[in-house]
């Protein structure tokens, strides 16, 4: 797992905050295995279009993917400190970032962040082991998803339903709701993270405990 | 008058004219030959229906061979673009002449060779020309598939027709520059670089496999050497990668296999004869199986392009095909490759590199450069000795080629080995290129290359920068 860490970040790295790489590259550790293992199939079939990610994984198998995934799922490390907003955001944006996050917009139709990743919104590895949680990562790196996947660059399985949520933003919306998120403390009560599910005893496709707002592909 | 003008003229003027004359024939006789290339495909009538022309009792026999021959030939490398259905093309191949996308050979009527006959398939294999007779470019690498006997290329038409489920998506325009985008340019290119194979001396392959149809009317191969010529440089068109090319992107009429850049891809395929390089003629024939099969061996394991050929080509080979392929290899002549000579190294950079590889590789790859070999425990109980895990960089022949391009982009990018059944889950390299500077990589590089016994010449910053605009891109 070595070739990850030089960007994700690990151990002593990642106990002092953010390294240089991790303003802009995810944190791993701790995701949910389900949702790490779809996005490294993504890479390597053609929906997420990262060179080095790409180059990496394209010749790997499923099952030395899982096992990448579920390495990083059972990974268990602080988390940095949340991210001061960029000087100039009003309170307005931090209130528009916030009602996008918890509650939604109905009026214009987009679901809440905390519909589908958790009501802390920190994921349930348990009960959604393929919805990653929110805090904790970069904000430019949100932005950045959030913009690949309207422009339909990043691509989870049909149905996409981030594909179609990220597309009623407008970008002052995808502005505020990522500024809110990585502004975030991480609860750390929150963070129980259980050991990674074994694959073969995971019943395929995993049933949901709860209904989502929309048809997500990715966890079907 | 004229008898008059040739006894008056001088000898100088003479042979001026003799000269302009036999310049005039072979000007007139290219022309031709040119003008033949354009047109001699165009006439020929294609049958409606592809698919009379396959046997119904031969067709399961002919499709299991015809999806194993796909496999060694690697269509899917460029045919099935990343993301995309299978054979529908679209991926670009970048030539330095600009794009080629590959297109799409599924059986689809419009937009793929559904409405092509056996006939049609075969000689685009043969003579690379489609069912229209429009010349190919080579980047459809036929000047190897022209080797390929009709039986081989009948089971490979059969698999593309029934095999492979039709899709309904165009193909893709080529990108090329003037004048390459014409078939003016590549009539000429056929004229200078091209020669069909010879298809009476070509045994077919699947004639010698256990549930191949009767081989009737085909020769068996005299010996394994000539079974690994035939897979070597026909479908498995090694020397695609592996061969020099000229100017204009013909490959080395030598037919040596004798190392090269790759146009357009900053990796350095090297040579199969160079004991310095990728030559195998000293291993033992199962560690190259090995290598072929499992992406690995105990001393050396595949990155960049040629983990795509192990992951997509050769780990599906049989036995007795990859051991004709590495009796092929070989048996290739034993030429040394060029050496830079080693220029003086400054102890300050040494020291610099040395204090890189401390904080950033010693940790796997040891502090004396000896890496990790062991069995992989998850590979299947007889499928491979220990494999490489963690390369050696203390004798190890990708560090110290000539050209550092294959170093320097395996410390920018990094890469894992193929996952492959001897070696499922490899240990990947991790990639280096937001860690450190071209200044920090050419130290370390050129500290690698120097040490443990390594004699490479050092590398450059500006060797590095060339390679970190491909990684980026």
């Amino acid at each position: 797992m070595q070739a990850c860490t030089t960007c994700h970040g690990a151990g002593s790295t990642a106990t002092v905050g953010r390294t240089a790489n991790e303003v802009y590259f995810p944190r791993i550790a701790g995701k949910p295995a389900l949702y790490l293992y779809n996005q490294l199939v993504n890479f390597r079939d053609g929906r997420r279009h990262y060179g080095l990610m790409v180059g990496l994984v394209e010749h790997q198998s499923d099952a030395a993917l899982m096992e990448m995934a579920q390495y990083f799922a059972q990974l268990q490390l602080p988390y940095p400190e949340p991210q001061v907003p960029p000087s100039g955001t009003t309170a307005a944006v931090m209130q528009r970032g916030q009602q996008l996050a918890l509650r939604g917009d109905a009026s214009k139709g987009i679901a809440a962040c905390a519909s589908c990743h958790g009501a802390a919104l920190v994921g349930d590895a348990t009960a959604q082991p393929s919805i990653p949680g929110l805090l904790g990562l970069p904000r430019d790196y949100m932005a950045g998803q959030l913009g690949a996947w309207q422009t339909g660059i990043r691509k989870a399985q049909a149905p996409d339903c981030m594909a179609r949520i990220a597309r009623t933003l407008t970008p002052e919306d995808v502005s505020a709701v990522v500024t809110w998120l990585a502004a975030q403390s991480v609860p750390q009560a929150k963070l129980v993270i259980s050991a990674a599910p074994n694959l073969a005893a995971l019943p395929m496709p995993l049933a949901l405990p709860l209904p989502l707002p929309l048809e997500c592909g990715g966890v079907k | 008058m004229k008898r008059q003008f040739w006894q008056t003229a001088s000898w100088p003027k003479r042979c001026l004219i003799v000269a302009g004359a036999a310049l005039t024939a072979l000007l007139l006789t290219l022309c031709s030959l040119i003008a033949i290339e354009l047109v001699a495909f165009r006439s020929i009538d294609m049958p409606a229906s592809a698919q009379k022309s396959i046997k119904s009792e031969e067709k399961n026999v002919a499709l299991a061979q015809g999806e194993y021959l796909a496999r060694v030939g690697n269509c899917a490398a460029c045919h099935s673009a990343r993301g995309g259905e299978p054979f529908a093309g679209g991926k670009a191949i970048h030539t330095p002449f600009g794009a080629v996308f590959a297109s799409n050979i599924t059986p689809d009527p419009v937009h793929g060779i559904g409405a092509w006959s056996a006939d049609a398939f075969y000689r685009a294999m043969k003579h690379g020309v489609n069912a229209q007779g429009r010349l190919l470019t080579p980047a459809f690498p036929y000047p190897n598939y022209t080797q390929i006997s009709r039986a081989d290329s009948d089971a490979l038409y059969a698999y593309f027709q029934l095999g492979v489920q039709p899709v309904a998506q165009a193909s893709r325009e080529h990108e090329l520059g003037f004048p390459f985008n014409t078939q003016l340019a590549l009539a000429v290119w056929r004229v200078l670089f091209f020669s069909a194979g010879d298809i009476e001396n070509t045994p077919k392959l699947i004639a010698s496999h256990a549930y191949s149809v009767p081989a009737t009317g085909s020769k068996p191969f005299k010996n394994e050497v000539e079974r690994g010529r035939y897979l070597v440089s026909g479908l498995g068109h090694c020397s695609a990668c592996h061969a020099q090319r000229n100017a204009l992107g013909a490959a080395s009429s030598d037919g040596l296999l004798s190392g090269a850049l790759m146009p357009m891809q900053d990796w350095y395929a090297p040579s199969l004869h160079a004991k310095e390089e990728a030559g195998v003629q000293h291993w033992p024939r199962s560690e190259v199986i090995a290598f072929l099969k499992n992406g690995a061996t105990h001393n050396a394991s595949a990155l960049g392009p040629m983990a795509e050929v192990v992951a997509k080509s050769t780990q599906y080979w049989r036995d007795e095909d990859l051991n004709a392929a590495a009796a092929y290899l070989q048996s290739l002549p034993e030429r040394p490759a060029p050496r830079m000579g080693a220029a003086k190294i400054s102890q300050q950079l040494l020291g610099q590199g040395a204090a890189l590889f401390g904080k950033y590789c010693a940790t796997c790859h040891g502090s004396d450069g000896q890496g990790l070999q062991e069995l992989d425990a998850l590979a299947q109980p007889g499928m491979a000795p220990s494999v490489t895990k963690i390369p050696a960089l203390s004798g190890n022949r990708a560090v110290s080629l000539a050209s550092s391009a294959n170093l320097v982009r395996i410390i920018l990018a990094g890469g894992y080995a193929p996952a492959t059944l001897g070696n499922p889950h490899p240990y990947g390299m991790p990639p280096f290129v937001h860690v450190l500077t071209d200044e920090d990589i050419a130290a370390v590089a050129t500290y690698i290359r120097a040490g443990w016994g390594n004699q490479a010449h050092a590398v450059s910053a500006s060797e590095v920068v060339a390679q970190r605009r491909g990684v980026l891109q």
